[in-house]
C-alpha cells in the first residue's frame, strides 16, 4: 500500500522534473500529463476517487489538450521543432514512467476486493452535499469566474489583423 | 383584490423606467398617456385594494405584505414590504387620485414644453417615491421614498435647469431638506441600536416597553425626527426651501410641494406617533412649531408679489395647523386637514397655473385683474379653493378640517390657550390672504390681457378637485351640524383619539366653533375692504407701499434666508476661500511626498513577468519565517 | 497514514514549480509551472481533508480546478497575442509595463 504511494511519487517528481527542464514544448507537455495521472494516481490512494477521476479527464484531457492546440497554433515559432518532436526517443521516457502506473493501477485492480483503502460512497455524497450547501457561494463564485475566463478567452484568441493595430 | 397592493408603486415605477428609456422614441401624445395612464392604473388598483381593505375593514385593521428580502445579515432583516392600514391607504388614495388628476392637468400644460417625456418620468418616479414612503412597513424603506422624494422635488424644482436661478433653487431646497434628512438618518441609527429593530410596529410596541414617558432617549429620537419631518414639511426653522420652490413648473408645486411631498412630515410623525406619546415635552415643542410657522408664513403670504409664492407660503401655514393639531395629540384632525388642504391646495396651484397659462407666464398678482369675465372655470374654482382654504363656513372642506384643529386646541389636555389665540389669529391671516389674491387677480380692470380657458385636461381636474374642495369635509361634523364621524371612526383604528380636557361639552364646542367662524369670516370682510377695488384702501395697498422696511422684512419670509446667509453661508465660504490656500499648500506637500515615493517604488516595477514572481516568492518566504519565528 | 508523506510530495512538487517559473524564460513552459503549483497546492488540500476525513480538501480541489480551467484559457489567449504581436515567447522581451 505505502510502497504505491511512495512509487506514485517518485514517479510525479520525476516526471515534473523533466518538465521543468526540458526544452521542447510537446515533450514537456507528455510529461506533465504522465505526472497528472500519478497525481491522480495518488489522490485515488487517499481516498479522493472523484478527485482522481476529475484530475485525469480535466487536468490531464482538457487542460493539456488546450496547451497542445496552443503550441500547434504557435505555428511558426514551433514548426521547425516539429521534426524533433517525431522522433521515437521522445515518448519512451513518458512511457517508461506510465507504464510504471498502469503497473500500479494493474496490481490495485488485481487485489480487487481486498484494497486497503476505503473507498466510501457516503464520501463522495458528502462533497456533492456540501458542495451545494454550505459552499454554493464558492459555486456562484467559480460560475462568476468562468465566465469571464470565457468571453476573455474569445476576445484575446482573435488573431489581431495588421490594420487593425 | 387586496393582494393586489405591490402594484400601486410598481405602475408608476414601470412608467417611470419605460418614459427614462425609451422617451425620446415616443410621441407627445404618447408619452402623456404612459405618464397619466400609470398613474391612473395606481389610482384605480387603489380603488380595488382600498374595497379588499373595507371588505373585513374592522376585524383587519391591516394588510401586510412582504415581497422580498432586501437586506438581510446577522442582526438586521429588512423586507421590501408594504403596510396597509387606515392611516396608509387614506394617504395612498390622495397621493394616486390627486396624482393622477394633476397628471392629466401637466398633459396640457406641459404640452409646449421641450422635456415632455422627461417631466413625466420624474412625476411618475415622485408617486412611486412618494407611495413607497407612505406604504413602507419599516423605517428603512420609508427612508428610502423620503429621500426618493426629495430627489424628485430636487429634479423638478430645477426642471428648467437652463435658468440658473432655478438650478439655485433646486440645490437650496435639497441642502435645507438634507438637513432634516441627516438628522432623521441619525434617528434611525439611535432607534436601530437601541431596539434592533426597523419595522415601525414592531419599534414602536418595543420603545412602549422599554422607555418610560419621558425618557431621554425618546426625547432624542423624536426630536430627530421631527428635525426630518420639520425639514420635508417646510417649517420653522428650515422652511426657506419652499418658496423659492416655485421655480418648478406649476403643476409640481402642486403635486410636491403643496398635496403630497410636503405633508410627509405630518405623515411620519403621524406615524410613528407611539413614540412622540412617550416625549411630551416634544410634542409640545411640535405645536409650538406649528403655530410659530403658521402665524409667519401668514404674514409673508400677505405681501408677496408673485402668485405662486403667496399659495406656497399659504401652504407653509395650513401645515403648520397640521403640526399644531398633531402636537396637541389630535391626530386624526391633522390628517382631516391634510386630506383636504390636499384637495383645496392642489386646487389652488391648478387654477393659479391656469391663470398664468393664460398670461404667458405672468406671475406678478400686480400686474393681473379683472380675469373673472375671462376666464370664468378658472375663477370659480379658484375662488372655491380659496374659500375652503380661508374656512368659509358650512359649504366648504376647509372649514371643518380647521375648525376640528382649533377644537382640539381649544379642549386637548396638552394645549394652552395661548396657543388657540394664535390659530385663531391665524384664521383671519388665512381669509385675509387668500381674498386679497382673488381681488387682485380676478376683480377690477384687466392689466395683462388674457388669451382665455384653457382646455378640457387642465378643466377636469379644477372641477373635480372644486366638488373634493367643498364636498370632502362633509366626512367629518361637528357636534351642533349633525355630529357625523365617519372619518374619526376609520382612523380610530390606526391612530388613537384625543382625550377631551373635563369640562368640554357641545355647547362649549359650538361656542368656540362660533369664534373661529367669525374670525374666519372677519378676514375675509378686511380683504374685501382693503383689497376690493374700489374700497377706499385698495388704492393705497399697491406697488408703491412696497418699499417700507416692514413690508420688506416679510417679503422675504421675515428674513431668515439674510439670517441663514450671513450665519451660515457666508462663514463658510470665507472659511474655504481664504485660510483655504494655507490647506492647500499641506495638501500639496502630500501630494509631492507621494510622487517621490512613488517614484521610487516605480523602479521595482521593471515589466519583468519574472521579477514580479520572483518578489511574491521572497515575500512569501519572508513572511512564513516571520510566522515560524 | 500517507498525510505527511503527501505533504512532503506537495511541498517538493510546488518548489519544482517554483523553480521552473523562475528559471525559464519562455511563457508557455512559466504555465506550465503554474500548473504544476496548482496541483501541488490541491495535493495538499487533499491529503489534509484524507487526513480529518472531511469533505473540504476535495470541494478545495474542484474549487482550484474550476481555476486553473479559467485561468488557461485567459492565459493561453494571452499567449497566443504575444506571440502574434511580439514573434517570440520570451517573458522577459514582454517589458513595456516598466515603471
Amino acid at each position: 500500500m505505502e510502497i504505491l504511494f511512495y512509487i506514485a511519487a517518485a514517479v510525479t517528481v520525476l516526471a515534473t522534473l523533466r518538465v521543468i527542464t526540458h526544452v521542447h514544448a510537446v515533450h514537456a507537455l507528455l510529461y506533465l500529463v504522465v505526472a497528472l495521472i500519478a497525481l491522480a494516481l495518488i489522490f485515488y490512494l487517499l481516498g479522493a476517487q472523484f478527485a482522481a477521476a476529475l484530475e485525469i479527464i480535466i487536468y490531464g484531457g482538457a487542460i493539456m489538450v488546450l496547451f497542445i492546440f496552443v503550441v500547434m497554433l504557435l505555428g511558426p515559432l514551433a514548426v521547425e521543432q516539429e521534426r524533433t518532436w517525431l522522433k521515437p526517443g521522445a515518448w519512451v521516457g513518458p512511457g517508461i514512467l506510465a507504464l510504471v502506473l498502469l503497473g500500479e493501477v494493474g496490481y490495485l485492480i488485481a487485489i480487487g476486493d481486498h484494497l486497503p483503502i476505503t473507498v466510501s460512497e457516503t464520501r463522495q455524497k458528502g462533497v456533492s452535499i456540501a458542495l451545494y450547501g454550505p459552499y454554493i457561494i464558492g459555486v456562484e463564485l467559480a460560475s462568476m469566474l468562468l465566465l469571464p475566463g470565457l468571453i476573455g478567452a474569445y476576445h484575446l484568441g482573435r488573431r489581431v489583423s495588421k490594420e487593425s493595430r | 383584490m387586496i393582494n393586489l397592493l405591490w402594484l400601486i408603486p410598481v405602475l408608476p415605477l414601470t412608467g417611470f423606467l419605460v418614459l427614462a428609456l425609451f422617451g425620446g422614441r415616443f410621441t407627445r401624445q404618447q408619452v402623456a398617456w404612459i405618464g397619466c395612464g400609470s398613474v391612473g392604473m395606481a389610482a384605480f388598483t387603489t380603488a380595488l385594494v382600498g374595497g379588499g381593505f373595507f371588505q373585513s375593514f374592522p376585524d383587519r385593521k391591516f394588510y401586510h405584505q412582504t415581497l422580498w428580502n432586501w437586506i438581510d445579515t446577522s442582526g438586521i432583516t429588512v423586507g421590501i414590504s408594504w403596510y396597509l392600514d387606515a392611516l396608509s391607504l387614506l394617504m395612498v388614495a390622495v397621493i394616486t387620485g390627486i396624482g393622477f388628476l394633476i397628471h392629466l392637468y401637466s398633459a396640457e400644460y406641459m404640452s409646449g414644453d421641450d422635456g415632455y417625456s422627461r417631466f413625466f418620468a420624474y412625476m411618475n418616479l415622485f408617486v412611486a417615491a412618494m407611495l413607497t414612503l407612505v406604504l413602507a412597513e419599516n423605517l428603512l424603506l420609508l427612508y428610502l421614498g423620503w429621500e426618493g422624494v426629495g430627489l424628485c422635488s430636487y429634479l423638478l424644482i430645477g426642471f428648467w435647469y437652463r435658468e440658473p436661478e432655478y438650478g439655485t433653487a433646486a440645490q437650496k431646497a435639497f441642502i435645507v431638506t438634507r438637513i432634516g434628512d441627516t438628522a432623521f438618518a441619525i434617528g434611525l441609527f439611535i432607534l436601530f441600536t437601541q431596539l434592533k429593530s426597523l419595522s415601525i410596529q414592531q419599534v414602536q410596541s418595543l420603545a412602549t416597553e422599554a422607555w418610560p414617558v419621558g425618557s431621554n432617549l425618546a426625547a432624542i429620537v423624536t426630536v430627530l425626527f421631527l428635525i426630518g419631518a420639520v425639514g420635508k414639511s417646510a417649517q420653522l426653522p428650515l422652511q426657506v426651501w419652499l418658496p423659492d420652490a416655485m421655480a418648478g413648473p406649476t403643476p409640481v408645486s402642486a403635486l410636491i410641494h403643496a398635496a403630497t411631498m410636503v405633508t410627509a412630515g405630518v405623515y411620519l410623525i403621524a406615524r410613528t406617533h407611539h413614540l412622540f406619546a412617550l416625549a411630551p415635552l416634544v410634542q409640545e415643542v411640535i405645536a409650538v412649531i406649528g403655530l410659530t410657522t403658521l402665524l409667519l408664513a401668514a404674514c409673508s403670504a400677505l405681501v408677496q408679489h408673485d402668485i405662486k409664492r403667496v399659495l406656497a407660503y399659504s401652504t407653509m401655514s395650513q401645515i403648520g395647523y397640521m403640526f399644531l393639531a398633531l402636537g396637541v395629540g389630535a391626530w386624526s384632525a391633522a390628517l382631516f386637514h391634510f386630506l383636504t388642504h390636499s384637495c383645496f391646495k392642489a386646487l389652488l396651484f391648478l387654477a393659479a397655473g391656469s391663470v398664468i397659462h393664460s398670461l404667458h407666464h405672468e406671475q406678478d398678482i400686480f400686474r393681473m385683474g379683472g380675469l373673472r369675465r375671462h376666464l370664468p372655470w378658472t375663477f370659480w374654482t379658484f375662488l372655491i379653493g380659496a374659500a375652503a382654504m380661508s374656512g368659509v363656513p358650512l359649504i366648504t372642506s376647509g372649514f371643518y378640517s380647521k375648525d376640528w384643529i382649533l377644537w382640539s386646541v381649544w379642549s386637548s389636555p396638552l394645549s394652552h390657550r395661548w396657543i388657540w389665540f394664535g390659530a385663531l389669529l391665524g384664521t383671519l391671516l388665512t381669509g385675509l390672504y387668500s381674498f386679497r389674491l382673488i381681488f387682485r387677480v380676478f376683480f377690477g380692470e384687466v392689466r395683462t390681457q388674457p388669451t382665455g380657458e384653457p382646455g378640457l385636461a387642465m378643466r377636469i381636474p379644477l372641477v373635480v378637485l372644486a366638488f373634493f374642495a367643498l364636498t370632502i369635509g362633509f366626512l367629518e361634523l361637528p357636534h351642533a351640524l349633525g355630529n357625523v364621524t365617519l372619518f374619526s371612526h376609520y382612523l380610530s383604528h390606526a391612530l388613537p383619539t384625543m382625550e377631551l380636557l373635563p369640562g368640554m361639552d357641545e355647547w362649549s364646542e359650538a361656542r368656540e366653533q362660533l369664534t373661529v367662524t367669525v374670525s374666519a369670516l372677519l378676514g375675509i370682510g378686511l380683504a374685501a375692504f382693503l383689497f376690493l377695488p374700489g374700497s377706499n384702501f385698495a388704492a393705497r395697498w399697491t406697488d408703491q407701499s412696497t418699499d417700507r422696511p416692514s413690508v420688506t422684512l416679510l417679503q422675504g419670509g421675515w428674513g431668515f434666508d439674510r439670517l441663514y446667509d450671513r450665519v451660515f453661508v457666508r462663514p463658510w465660504f470665507l472659511l474655504t476661500r481664504n485660510p483655504g490656500e494655507i490647506i492647500d499648500r499641506g495638501y500639496q506637500w502630500l501630494a509631492v511626498g507621494a510622487e517621490s515615493c512613488h517614484g521610487w517604488m516605480s523602479h521595482t516595477q521593471t515589466g519583468h513577468v519574472r521579477w514580479y514572481a520572483a518578489t511574491i516568492v521572497v515575500g512569501t518566504l519572508m513572511l512564513l519565517g516571520l510566522f515560524a519565528m | 497514514m500517507l498525510s505527511t508523506p503527501s505533504l512532503v510530495l506537495a511541498i517538493m512538487l510546488f518548489g519544482l514549480g517554483v523553480v521552473g517559473l523562475l528559471s525559464r524564460r519562455n511563457i508557455l513552459y512559466m504555465l506550465l509551472s503554474l500548473e504544476i503549483m496548482l496541483n501541488a497546492a490541491s495535493l495538499a488540500f487533499i491529503a489534509a481533508g484524507a487526513r480529518w476525513g472531511q469533505v473540504d480538501g476535495e470541494i478545495m480541489f474542484l474549487f482550484i480546478l474550476t481555476l486553473a480551467a479559467a485561468e488557461v484559457s485567459v492565459a493561453l489567449g494571452i499567449v497566443l497575442q504575444l506571440s502574434y504581436r511580439f514573434r517570440t515567447l520570451d517573458a522577459d522581451a514582454f517589458s513595456e509595463m516598466r515603471g
